[in-house]
């Protein structure tokens, strides 16, 4: 019998830590898939951040860093410069990527690094217990946020991706989401871009991908689903940013 | 309304105790294992009247801090280790243009990332600068959620006081463990900040203030330091505070600081059973260090060792050497990355040493 | 009178708030109570479990290496923790999720469908409360009045009806 579908080579065969209904693994594998197509795998290498995800290089199987919370950038950007025959992504939630990272997010972007960055967009702070990201909305409900989010006093939900399609130095941007499974093919789409783009030499590619968070939403795992489409999606319009 | 018992955390005990000391800013981020103190000033500061804001980062947070003290308010920032030394630049800052301000480390185990655990791996960052520069923060170290309820007000006053940071040096366990703690009404809180003539509100009926650290002629910096040395001295003189438990005639006497010092409580009683006259000191500022103490005892009680117990590999050790000068054996038991010394290691230890210099 | 009780379970099942009843409940019987939290690197799911510490004298370490007392929510617990209870000590098993009940000699083992019984009530997150209901009719801690009294300071405001529920579960446990 023939084999027609299988765990991606990028990808170990370890059981994940993520909860039920949480969007990592999903990211994990398409970004494992799409190394594995692209058959760049031995020259991948991919940053950690810090976060759920933070332990991102045990799952896959290729080189990877950790950096210092919201640093991921910095630490791609070196790396890239050294060693730029080598295809260097980082993987960052919003509170690495758009909070405590946002200085050197906007600096790698203006600056034009030919590097891939995935954004994982899940409006909230998982690891450290709920608290309120950049991207969290208006009225939503977390732990430093326990009356709901108020423009005054906490601002807008942050729309960094459109922030950075302002900057000459950013190529390609693009916002997808997890939340059904014609959606999760449309960012493979998007992220093989991303890598491809690298590859070619394009310049700086980011894909932000709105994904759920069941547990500090407090939600079952279908009406996160849901919720990326009726609530979420209405703030962070899915489409070709740049 | 007479005071309430809570069982609160260490987090939320320092929480409520700086709402209660009139503290009326806080910034902060989220980081394991401090994340409840955050959690409670969100639901609480703006309740009392208070500002709370989670920063974009660390460094954003000692800077609006700086901000708050320099408008003469009692301002807060609370982070883990990896956090603190984020924000060891604003610090020295703080230092530099004479603010109070007070500062929380839930210290947890480094370094680096290194995990969410407790850990005592903070005290140089602590009690040397961490930041540069000549300046010192004073560093208080409650081991108990109740005394953490208490501290926290002190430390308001003693930055008020001296105008300057001082440092609350906690760990995972006493942040995250819950304890009964006796807190004061909201009735008799504390009123926010007295007026401070050399805070930034306006200068109408005044001469202008300026708050800074930057003296560019050389005399001047020199005379900002040496006002701050002098503040120092008498700091040592005054505010140095430590705990001493059947130390007058002990032969080991255990050293330890934080909840290091409530396993090593229990080991000193065990110790007594098996006849050796064994004592405990627990600093509780640890800088000042309560070097007296170690001298005095040194010099005239002659204990045949000072066992220093850490959650780390030597950092209070050398304070305690320092301290003796010489004068008395002074030795080290500690570990750090998760796991802490047990009673039975320090009951060994103690009993190795004191079989070996009796 | 001393207890050391390690409560254990997975994440979701309710442990952190079983052992935080326990102790302020022993609070307000003017005890010296501890409540310590371990959590697994997993934010659901894994293993999640506390130290409850109730005294008549000042506590030292929070954490319990040796237990008078564990409960056990779920198989990885019982066999994770089991061997920390001392001789005399009490295993309280929620037999739904655990294997075969324990046979330790020396220790005193009560196990009970706990996750059964709370869908039986109609909510399964009282299976913790089932539990403790079983606990206390086996160690007489604190009283159920102050129980009682704990779940309804406890109960957020509007929620009157988890107070009911709860009560039911412990009532459960209890026979």
């Amino acid at each position: 019998m023939k084999k027609i579908f299988s765990r991606p080579d990028s990808l170990r065969n370890i059981p994940t830590h993520y909860c039920p209904g949480c969007g990592h693994g999903i990211a994990h594998r398409i970004i494992a898939e799409v190394i594995d197509e692209l058959k760049i795998r031995e020259k991948v290498i991919g940053i950690a951040p810090v976060g759920c995800a933070v332990i991102a290089y045990d799952y896959w199987d290729f080189d990877c860093s950790e950096a210092a919370h919201g640093r991921a950038l910095a630490v791609a950007t070196a790396i890239k410069r050294v060693r730029p025959e080598n295809i260097v992504f980082t993987y960052q939630g919003d509170g690495d990527l758009a909070a405590i990272g946002t200085n050197e997010t906007i600096h790698a972007a203006n600056r034009g690094e030919n590097l891939t960055v995935i954004f994982i967009n899940n409006a909230i702070y998982g690891m450290t217990g709920g608290q309120m990201a950049p991207t969290t909305l208006l009225k939503q409900k977390t732990a430093t946020t326990p009356f709901g989010r108020e423009e005054k006093g906490q601002g807008w939900p942050l729309h960094i991706s459109e922030m950075l399609a302002l900057l000459k130095g950013v190529k390609y941007i693009e916002r997808v989401s997890l939340e059904s499974p014609q959606e999760i093919l449309k960012t493979k789409k998007a992220v093989k871009q991303a890598f491809q783009n690298q590859i070619d030499n394009v310049g700086f590619s980011l894909v932000e991908i709105l994904s759920p968070c069941p547990t500090y939403w407090g939600m079952e795992p279908p009406e996160a689903l849901v919720w990326i489409r009726d609530a979420m999606r209405k703030e962070f319009p899915l489409g070709r940013i740049k | 309304m007479s005071n309430a018992k809570l069982l609160l955390s260490g987090n939320e005990a320092i929480a409520r105790g700086a709402i209660d000391a009139g503290c009326t800013f806080y910034a902060g981020y989220p980081i394991t294992p401090q994340n409840e103190l955050i959690a409670y000033m969100a639901s609480h500061m703006q309740k009392s009247g208070g500002v709370f804001i989670q920063a974009e980062a660390e460094v954003s947070a000692i800077n609006m801090v700086f901000g708050a003290a320099a408008a003469g308010v009692r301002a807060m920032t609370s982070s883990s280790s990896p956090g603190i030394s984020l924000k060891q630049e604003g610090i020295s800052y703080i230092a530099g243009a004479n603010l109070p301000a007070v500062i929380v480390n839930i210290m947890r185990a480094g370094p680096g990332l290194g995990n969410i655990f407790a850990a005592q791996s903070d005290y140089f960052q602590a009690t040397r600068g961490g930041g540069h520069g000549d300046y010192h923060c004073i560093v208080l170290a409650p081991s108990c959620v109740p005394e953490a309820y208490d501290l926290t007000q002190k430390a308001f006053e003693l930055a008020d006081t001296y105008r300057m940071p001082v440092i609350i040096l906690g760990d995972g366990r006493l942040g995250q463990m819950m304890e009964p703690v006796q807190v004061a009404s909201p009735q008799a809180r504390k009123p926010a900040s007295k007026n401070k003539p050399w805070a930034l509100t306006g200068c109408r009926g005044r001469k202008p203030n300026i708050v800074k650290s930057f003296h560019m002629k050389q005399p001047d910096l020199e005379s900002s330091n040496k006002a701050q040395q002098e503040k120092y001295r008498l700091i040592k003189e005054k505010e140095s505070l430590a705990d001493k438990y059947l130390v007058e005639d002990a032969d080991i006497i255990l050293v330890a600081y934080g909840t290091m010092a409530r396993i090593a409580k229990p080991c000193v009683n065990s110790l007594r059973k098996r006849r050796i006259k064994a004592g405990l000191i627990r600093p509780i500022t640890l800088w000042p260090f309560p070097e007296d103490i170690f001298r005095q005892l040194a010099v005239s009680r002659k204990p045949l060792a000072f066992l220093v117990v850490e959650m780390s590999y030597g950092q209070m050790v050398e304070d305690v050497r320092l301290s003796v000068a010489g004068s008395s054996k002074v030795e080290f038991l500690g570990k750090a990355g998760g796991g802490i010394p047990t009673e039975e290691e320090i009951i060994k230890s103690a009993s190795r040493l004191y079989e070996k210099n009796i | 009178m001393l207890e050391r009780i390690i409560i254990a379970g997975s994440g979701g099942q309710g442990i952190m708030l079983l052992g935080k009843v326990l102790a302020e409940a022993g609070m307000r019987e003017g005890r010296y109570v501890t409540w310590f939290p371990s959590y697994g690197a997993e934010v659901r799911g894994g293993t999640a479990h506390c130290f409850v510490i109730i005294s008549d004298e000042e506590i030292g370490s929070p954490c319990v290496e040796e237990a008078d007392a564990l409960i056990a929510m779920n198989d990885l617990s019982l066999r994770k923790f089991k061997a920390r209870v001392r001789k005399g000590g009490l295993l309280v098993i929620n037999s739904s999720l655990t294997g075969k009940g324990a046979k330790i000699k020396g220790i005193r083992a009560v196990s009970a469908p706990f996750t059964e019984m709370a869908i039986g009530l109609g909510n399964i997150r009282v299976a913790n409360m089932v539990a403790l209901g079983a606990f206390l009719k086996n160690r007489t801690l604190v009283k159920l009045d102050t129980i009682y009294k704990v779940f309804q300071d406890f109960a957020p405001q509007g929620k009157e009806g988890l107070v009911r529920i709860n009560r039911l579960a412990l009532e459960k446990g209890m026979d």
